[in-house]
């Protein structure tokens, strides 16, 4: 080991890092949230280690995963591709925000649990999400085989191999009302 | 008498919090004021170390320290071996940080711990490294090879270990054989890529001397016993948690990554919590990685069909360093058989050195590799032989009335000599050939022909041994204010549902409604004896434990409600949380029990009043019996005797397009046999996880090293995973042949699913295309390429 210690004096560094702040407002799951953010904090960190909202989750930082799938505005968007100085002024509501304030599970929760469309639950929420936003969004999803998978090709799982979380959207689709008139 | 729940498809019970978003994975874990810690990672295959510098990180303001292998002080040292083999010749672990020489691209240089993730990783970038590359051998045949530039500086080849054993007398077989096939396949570099990457945290408490570790890991338990001796702490000094973890496949279980020793040792050095994730792309460079194996394997057989002997002899790529030393090919070696009776077997393989990442267990774990090998040899055996492949198969597989059947000489990781316990494997032949429905297939085919579409029908068999010991280990608990009953495993759940199947197995013994049970896991200060979640183990052996600690407490219970309520145990029912006597209207509740059955100096309500010093209870209630523990409590140990071994087989439709090389999967399915299912639904989702990610490993999942070592496709941009739009809908059917290996006579389930995908798919890409004359695929994973290739080959050969 060469002159200089491996550790800072008495081992302190700063108490947070000399990144410039921001001040960023935005509405987050219905609250109203000011606060000083490193300009080049992503929104998914933002999320999880500022406001504590850790049901959002991080698998990639590559876009490609859609675990961090939050809805922004009203649309599903990965919050790992944004910097959360990019959401000034946007609505922002995360999988915490899903289930009723008592704690009653959503439908689309109820069927994943009910069709076991879980197994670690790490990619859950960002399934979750993306199905929520596609529901509201499209008056007639397309709930056909097919219609389903594509509807979930954004987000990755690895346990499940899919077949239950489609299961489950079939299944909430018949919850909420969304599969047409009962068939025969 | 409760509804039994052994064998129904019971709800997840740990489903609800992590549906809204309330898991507790370990980057959750709330650790006010901790820092961060970043790894500088070779960017070089092998090479030497001039110098770092790492003076201008550490004079950042943010940064708390940046350390080297010269700062690691008795740490500095080759991290343990842990599987050693006589046949091992040269076992190479690495050290926490690399010292002198780098032995493969990601290898951990410098860890940098700073105020946050980004500011660690400003910091990484003012450290100065020098390196000098040396040269390289990648491919896994070239470092085998005479000439090849060793991995490792103090040896002269790449060889971990040498491998052999037979069983009979392959010799005499291959003698007397009527016709040998011969094929040398291979199957190539793949990762488990769980969508959680690593992480570890660490606090150290200085006041009180506890240091508590939040792992990643599917063992504990494991993690915590070699910390201790490593950082020279009491044990229960020590608590190592495994929280919500987002699937390992065994990737997350290794003794140790330098993450976990460095993590916790320096939120001691520092005395402030640390914290560590893995960002994607290292667990690409820096987290265990599976597959490459090249067989040479022959079968010898007579003219009907009968495969007498067998002789495989292959390679096994070990990446750079080898902590499980032989252990994925000896699994391999002890499966390459399968399901067939060939009684001569030969195996031989070389582990060898590649300066690539390190090789450990990934889901199926050496027996994709086997299953590949052989079921390719069935395949073209029935070719050359103009033999049915269902027929071939179904001449050679064992018969239900043949077990337990013996390979004497072929032993398994554990020592044992190979020995299959049960099964019905013709019954399983016959009834995915029904479920296929040939005719109609046939019919199909030849109508897509004409269509100009290529139709082919794939076809493996696997085999598993699961419950690999050596024991694990249960405590329950009946609570006296709630009678709610605690079952405390040593196991870890990373989204198998083990809290789900061990509260049925509990709750049947118990009698009580499964919503009282509380499955504690994952964790050394719920039980801190035991192995952890691998080799398909944990429902095998922690379940039998649990069904043996269960059964100790039931007896409890009803010895403790006979004495207190003066009636024989006879007479006695235990059912809906209350033992009640037969045909009287008399009852106490599992939570008067418990709390009867703790003498206490003060009582603190009317049931316990009865046992204390001031009650009416005989002086024997009021002390703890010899042998026994205070209230209701019993813990047990479960270490298997004998292997369940699973099997199955596999079948695929797949349609091929020869324009785009593309394939699509018609129909996928699955005969497995788990022995008794504790819940069919979690048993379905192993298989079918199981399959998608076999499907992967089949068509999709290559990582690509180039020659000079490096992995260029990692990230998940380059590196493809199936989403929903690749895997097909997989139809599975259960075969229950009870396991007599155990007393719940079940067999492991979590691997199943991944072995004999690349074999089905070959087979079927095979079949689709064997019209245009295009020859055999003997590469695993398949791709767009081989595919045009092999159809070029065939156009050229067929117009020339
Ligand atoms: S973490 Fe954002 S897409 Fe993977
Ligand atoms: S449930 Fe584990 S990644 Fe989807």
């Amino acid at each position: 080991m060469t002159g200089r210690s491996a550790e800072a004096p008495s081992a302190e560094a700063s108490e947070r890092s000399s990144d410039p702040r921001l001040l960023l407002r935005l509405t987050v799951n219905g609250a109203e949230i000011e606060r000083e953010v490193s300009p080049r904090l992503l929104l998914s960190d933002f999320l999880r280690h500022e406001l504590g909202l850790t049901g959002t989750h991080v698998g990639c930082e590559q876009g490609v995963c859609g675990c961090c799938t939050v809805m922004i505005d009203g649309r599903a968007a990965r919050s790992c591709l944004a910097l959360a100085v990019q959401a000034d002024g946007a609505t922002i509501r995360t999988i915490e925000d899903v289930a009723s304030a008592d704690g009653t599970l959503h439908p689309i929760q109820q069927a994943f649990q009910e069709c076991h469309g879980l197994q670690c639950g790490f990619c859950t929420p960002g399934f979750i999400m993306g199905v929520l936003s596609h529901f509201e969004e499209a008056r007639m999803p397309d709930l056909s085989e097919d219609g389903i998978r594509e509807m979930l090709s954004g987000n990755l799982c690895r346990c499940t191999g899919y077949q239950h979380i489609v299961a489950a959207v079939r299944r909430a689709a018949r919850l909420m009302n969304l599969d047409g008139p009962e068939k025969g | 008498m409760s509804t039994q729940r052994f064998g129904e498809r019971v709800p997840r019970l740990n489903d609800a919090k992590l549906l809204r978003g309330q898991g507790c994975y370990v980057d959750d874990v709330p650790l006010p004021g901790a820092y961060h810690a970043v790894f500088l990672r070779s960017p070089f295959a092998r090479a030497r170390i001039l110098s770092i510098d790492a003076s201008a990180a550490r004079e950042h303001p943010s940064v708390a320290a940046v350390y080297t292998c010269d700062d690691l002080g008795p740490l500095d040292q080759p991290l343990p071996m842990l599987s050693p083999h006589p046949a091992i010749i040269a076992a190479r672990t690495q050290r926490p940080l690399a010292r002198d020489e780098v032995f493969h691209v990601g290898q951990t240089v410098a860890m940098v711990i700073a105020v946050d993730r980004y500011t660690a990783e400003d910091a990484l970038r003012l450290i100065d490294a020098d390196y000098e590359p040396l040269p390289v051998t990648v491919d896994l045949a070239s470092a085998a090879a005479p000439g090849a530039h060793p991995v490792h500086p103090d040896l002269t080849d790449n060889i971990v270990g040498h491998f052999a054993q037979r069983s009979g007398d392959p010799d005499g077989a291959f003698a007397k054989a009527e016709h040998v096939t011969s094929l040398r396949v291979r199957m190539d570099r793949s990762t488990a890529a769980p969508i959680e990457t690593r992480a570890i945290a660490a606090r150290w408490e200085a006041a009180t001397g506890e240091l508590t570790v939040w792992d990643t890991t599917q063992a504990p338990i494991s993690i915590r016993d070699g910390l201790a001796s490593i950082l020279g702490l009491e044990e229960n000094k020590l608590r190592v948690i495994a929280p919500d973890v987002g699937g390992g496949f065994g990737q997350k279980v290794m003794l140790f990554y330098p993450e976990e020793i460095l993590v916790p040792w320096a939120a001691m050095r520092l005395a402030r919590p640390v914290k560590y994730v893995e960002d994607r792309t290292e667990n690409f460079i820096g987290s265990s990685q599976e597959r490459t194996q090249i067989h040479e394997i022959q079968l010898a057989a007579t003219k009907d069909g009968t495969v007498i002997g067998l002789k495989d002899s292959f390679l096994h790529d070990s990446g750079a360093f080898a902590p499980y030393g032989i252990e994925v090919p000896r699994v391999s070696a002890s499966a390459i058989a399968g399901p067939y009776r060939i009684p001569n077997v030969d195996v031989e393989f070389k582990a060898i050195y590649t300066p690539t990442v390190p090789v450990t267990p990934f889901r199926g774990s050496g027996r994709p590799h086997a299953c590949f090998a052989l079921e390719r040899a069935m395949d073209q055996l029935a070719d050359e032989l103009g033999l049915d492949r269902f027929e071939l198969r179904r001449r050679n597989l064992i018969g239900p009335d043949e077990f337990p059947y013996v390979r004497e000489g072929l032993k398994y990781v554990d020592d044992g000599t190979i020995t299959y316990d049960s099964g019905q494997y013709p019954k399983a032949l016959a009834m995915i050939e029904e479920a296929i429905d040939l005719e109609r297939f046939r019919r199909e085919k030849d109508a897509a022909a004409k269509e100009g579409r290529y139709l082919g029908l794939g076809l493996a068999f696997y085999m598993e041994c699961t419950g690999l010991g050596p024991y694990d280990g249960c405590r329950i608990r009946v609570h006296p204010a709630t009678g709610k009953v605690s079952v405390n495993t040593g196991l870890a759940s990373q989204g198998q549902g083990h809290e789900t199947v061990f509260a049925q197995i509990a709750a049947d013994r118990l009698g009580v409604p499964i919503e009282d049970v509380i499955v504690a896991q994952g964790d050394t200060a719920a039980f801190d004896r035991g192995g952890g979640s691998h080799s398909s183990r944990s429902a095998v052996v922690g379940g039998n434990a649990v069904h043996k600690a269960a059964v100790r407490v039931r007896a409890q219970i009803l010895e403790t409600a006979a004495r207190l309520m003066a009636v024989p145990e006879e007479s006695l029912e235990l059912a809906d949380g209350r033992v009640t006597v037969k045909g009287a209207n008399r009852f106490m509740t599992l939570a008067e029990i418990a709390i009867a059955a703790n003498p206490l100096s003060s009582p603190f309500d009317r049931p316990a009043e009865v046992v204390s010093q001031y009650g009416t209870a005989g002086q024997e209630l009021v002390t703890v019996g010899e042998g026994r523990a205070p209230g209701i409590e019993a813990s047990a140990y479960y270490s298997p005797s004998a292997s369940p071994w699973a099997y199955g087989v596999h079948a695929a439709i797949v349609e091929v397009d020869p324009d785009l090389c593309s394939i699509a999967f018609k129909r996928y399915l699955s005969v497995h046999d788990c022995g008794k299912m504790i819940n069919p639904t979690i048993v379905e989702g192993q298989m079918i996880g199981g399959i998608a990610q076999g499907i992967g490993g089949a068509f999709y999942e290559r990582l690509d090293y180039d020659e000079d070592g490096i992995i260029t496709n990692a990230s998940f941009m380059e590196f493809l995973m199936p989403y929903a739009t690749e895997v097909p809908k997989i139809e599975i059917m259960h075969l229950e042949t009870p396991s007599p290996a155990n007393p719940l006579g079940i067999k492991g389930a979590g691997e199943a699913g991944t072995i004999a995908v690349p074999a089905v798919v070959a087979s079927a890409v095979e079949d689709a295309l064997k019209p245009l004359g295009v020859g055999r695929f003997h590469h695993a994973p398949l791709s767009p390429n081989m595919i045009f290739e092999a159809i070029t080959r065939a156009r050229a050969k067929a117009g020339g």
